[in-house]
């Protein structure tokens, strides 16, 4: 059995959703080659080949995969997948993109955001926003998968894999990247951090959500928000935790004016430790919070600010 | 320019989810049943487009139960031209959807297609991209905003990094997000007038797809309950609390 994991990165770094992949691959068993697809990643190539228990990395360079966009991922990996039995991606925006591409293509049934693997074929993935957990076993002969990195602990570095750079894709494709506003930012990233620090409706205004940033940089956590938080414009939309934004697993995780909607709660009850600060003692996020603080949020988070 | 809009009928986002006591699945009987609000936001968005004069003919496509008929009607309220309810009781995979809206896209010469970017019942997220895969046509996934210049549609798209924008030559995929636009609700008046609009009868056989599940079902189980922990008094006892816990 062989298994292609196709690395995250921006053609500089390597990301550790990758080697949570490779951790998600490891279960289900066989060979696992990295591929890395993009433009000038020399670097991101050196730092693949170090995960443990990688055999191969595949490079492929090119102009076309500098933003890693949908048809020339799918026919990256499409033929390649004749040597391999399964595909995984984190289940990143990058790679959700391009997946189910790579499933119709090769007729299988893509199974999406995984959170374990029972045996080569037989996954565990959240459904109904988390609030069941469905056990499924794919009957394709090989398997296109997305994986929920938070699920998964980071394979190590202690490897040492050949690399080798392959064809190019040769196009032309009928899309094109046009452009991009990202969200800077010195804080860690969101689905990475340790801490995480959310603000919801109760947050106000753009303006006061100035005081949730406060809070995070003394935390040296990620600056999360509800979907009320980023439809009302206070926050960008990668800033969104949920069913249909980010999932989050930081060891604390602090919702401040979110009420606790099912869909936010499933993108971050994995958490290992929950605070919820909210004036509204009934507020449903009560119910997951291992500390909950009824007050104003306006005097407490300034408060715990100065506090800590 | 003729929009194919494809909608599902799911448990509604405000119901929780609650597993049959078998481990089958989800208990969806007696269960407050609505449009998947991923495709309402499609609908809203092809209602838009022909209000605009940019879409000639706009049609919504559902595959699932007898009761899928009603979704239809909801879109035909909020404004669209017609329906097609391609009837089946079982719950197709994304894989079987798509075959099926290749086909219609094919008979009905359709040139733009605006899905869901997910269900919110499988969540799969996986439809939209294997239909354009299928069609070997361009997507614009996770759509912020959409923009028509000539034979080109520009899509801006919510990214996990902010926002990318795309070009895409039409014919084109597009798959919707939350903040494309803020779907209306339909007026009584249109509630009427859309029970006289046309819904054609299919079944999946009539276009030869086999539908058959790729996937089973070992169980469906309850998540890991979290227990509701403490209220704490003030917030010097909450920076007690996380002290000790060791996560500050
Ligand atoms: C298809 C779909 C997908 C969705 N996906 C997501 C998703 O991915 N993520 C997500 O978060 N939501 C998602 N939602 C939205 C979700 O259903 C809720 O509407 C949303 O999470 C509510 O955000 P909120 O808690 O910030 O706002 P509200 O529910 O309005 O809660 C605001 C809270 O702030 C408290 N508050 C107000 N003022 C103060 C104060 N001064 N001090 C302390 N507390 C205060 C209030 O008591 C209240 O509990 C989705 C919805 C749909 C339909």
């Amino acid at each position: 059995m062989a298994i292609l994991v196709v690395a995250e990165h921006d053609n500089e770094t390597l990301k550790d959703a990758t080697h949570k992949t490779v951790t998600a691959a490891a279960a289900m068993g066989g060979d696992i080659d990295i591929l890395v697809a993009g433009k000038g990643v020399k670097d991101v190539m050196a730092q693949a080949a170090k995960i443990a228990g990688v055999r191969h990395v595949l490079a492929v360079d090119h102009e076309s995969l500098r933003r890693q966009l949908a048809e020339s991922m799918q026919e990256v990996i499409v033929p390649l997948m004749s040597e391999y039995d399964a595909v995984l991606a984190p289940d990143t925006t990058t790679h959700k993109n391009y997946m189910p591409r790579v499933a119709a293509m090769l007729d299988v049934m893509q199974i999406s955001s995984i959170t374990g693997v029972v045996d080569a074929k037989t996954f565990v993935r959240p459904i109904y926003a988390g609030n069941a957990m469905a056990t499924v076993k794919s009957g394709d002969a090989k398997q296109v998968v997305t994986v929920r990195t938070t699920a998964f602990d980071a394979a190590g570095e202690t490897g040492s894999a050949d690399a080798k750079t392959l064809a190019d894709p040769s196009g032309p494709f009928k899309s094109e990247y046009v452009g991009e506003e990202l969200s800077e930012s010195d804080r860690p990233e969101l689905t990475a951090a340790k801490i995480v620090v959310s603000g919801g409706r109760g947050v106000g205004s753009a303006e006061n959500f100035a005081i949730i940033e406060k809070l995070a940089d003394k935390l040296g956590a990620a600056v999360g928000a509800s979907r009320a938080a980023v439809d009302a414009g206070y926050v960008p939309n990668d800033y969104q935790v949920g069913q249909t934004g980010k999932a989050v697993a930081p060891e604390l995780y602090m919702a401040i004016g979110i009420s606790g909607a099912i869909q936010h709660l499933a993108g971050m009850k994995d958490s290992k430790v929950i605070v919820a600060i909210n004036k509204d003692e009934e507020a449903p996020i009560f119910q997951v919070a291992d500390y909950g603080l009824v007050a104003d949020l306006f005097k407490a988070v300034p408060e715990l600010e100065a506090a800590l | 320019m003729k929009v194919l809009i494809p909608v599902k009928r799911v448990l509604d986002y405000n119901v929780k989810a609650r597993v049959k006591a078998d481990q089958s699945g989800v208990d969806l009987a007696n269960v407050k049943m609505s449009m998947n609000p991923f495709d309402e936001i499609s609908v809203e968005q092809a209602v838009r487009l022909q209000e605009a004069g940019t879409a000639t003919e706009t049609i919504v496509v559902s595959i699932g139960p007898a009761k899928a008929q009603e979704t239809i009607r909801t879109a035909l309220a909020m404004g669209m031209d017609r329906g097609i309810h391609v009837q089946t009781d079982d719950d197709l995979e994304p894989l079987a959807v798509a075959k099926i809206l290749k086909a219609l896209v094919e008979s009905e010469a359709i040139d733009l297609v605006i899905a869901g970017k997910q269900a919110i019942d499988g969540d799969n997220g996986a439809t939209g991209s294997m239909l354009a895969a299928m069609l070997g046509w361009p997507q614009g996934t996770f759509a912020n905003s959409m923009e028509f210049g000539g034979d080109s549609l520009t899509v801006k798209r919510e990214v996990d990094g902010g926002l990318q924008t795309v070009k895409l030559s039409l014919p084109a995929v597009v798959t919707t997000d939350l903040r494309l636009n803020e779907p209306r609700y339909a007026s009584l008046p249109n509630i009427m007038k859309a029970k006289k609009k046309p819904i054609d009868a299919k079944t999946p056989a009539d276009f030869g797809v086999d539908t058959a599940p790729r996937i089973t079902t070992v169980k469906v189980t309850e998540p890991e309950a979290r227990s509701a922990g403490v209220k704490v008094e003030d917030v010097p006892a909450l920076v007690a609390a996380l002290k000790t816990e060791g996560v500050i």
